[in-house]
């Protein structure tokens, strides 16, 4: 089995193309998988430091793991109805175009 | 570092990056789905096959396809023809590796106790279940009253209007 650092590092690799993918695409759906990938590098996160913590039978970090995947699903619904709402009032995703606060 | 784990990190890295990379919005889905199935493989090679499994179901179940639905629903003609990055991807990607260089930098300055695998906690569904009904059940109905309030709040927002104007 591999090392903690290795997990750790996996995860911080994910979070940064997550990350990257944010602040780089114009599709206003892929900014938002973006933001999930992060919320998914910490869970990964959660999960690697609960499996090498010593006491691994009080599982705090899998509790953590499956709110935050609630959480994530959640606000993935929210998100996308948003993009939606947005969608049909400016018929488009692109965030560059969409610059107006004007309803 | 095993073979194994390799394997599933190229997967994972693999998936996400070419969901973040690629033109198509529908082609970055499916990556996607790629890269979350390396990550809940990964959830699996920690023994936490509970969260591996959750992981499968909410999001290469659910929350793929429900982007994929997204993209379907607002493709528009005049968005293929824009480029896909915005104007400052440059200053982007130099902030996302910056970002990697400060986490990599901690995560090799920090010592490396205990590098002893602790042996395979014996964690089935049962004892999860006690844990989420006794220790943990205010964050669950918590969490059950957010889901209530995110999917009626969201089925509010998305809805169509048009009724009500006219």
């Amino acid at each position: 089995m591999s090392s903690l650092q290795d997990y750790l590092l996996l995860s911080s690799l994910l979070f940064s193309i997550g990350l990257a993918g944010a602040l780089t695409r114009r599709n206003a759906i892929l900014v938002l998988i973006g933001i999930e990938l992060m919320l998914n590098a910490a869970n990964l996160n959660f999960i690697a430091f609960w499996r090498y913590s010593s006491t691994p039978a009080a599982l705090t970090g899998i509790m953590f793991a499956i709110f935050s995947i609630g959480v994530a699903a959640a606000e993935a619904a929210v998100g996308l109805a948003i993009i939606l709402a947005a969608y049909r009032h400016s018929k488009t995703t692109d965030l560059d175009q969409i610059n107006s606060l004007n309803g | 570092m095993t073979l194994s784990f390799l394997v599933v990190a190229t997967l994972a890295i693999a998936g996400t990056a070419a969901a973040m990379a690629l033109r198509n919005a529908v082609h970055c889905v499916l990556a996607l789905t790629l890269g979350l199935a390396g990550v809940a493989a990964l959830y699996l090679q920690l023994d936490a096959q509970f969260v591996g499994f959750t992981q499968i179901l909410v999001y290469v179940g659910a929350v793929a396809i429900l982007a994929a639905f997204a993209i379907m629903m607002t493709h528009s003609p005049r968005q293929m023809e824009s480029a896909s990055f915005s104007p400052h991807w440059g200053l982007g990607s130099v902030v996302a590796a910056a970002v990697f260089a400060v986490l990599a930098w901690a995560i090799f300055l920090s010592a490396p106790s205990a590098q002893a695998v602790p042996p395979q906690p014996d964690i089935g569904v049962q004892q999860i279940g006690d844990a989420l009904m006794h220790r943990f059940v205010l964050p669950l109905e918590v969490m059950g009253l957010l889901l209530t309030g995110a999917l009626i709040g969201s089925v509010v927002i998305a809805m169509d209007r048009k009724e009500e104007t006219n």
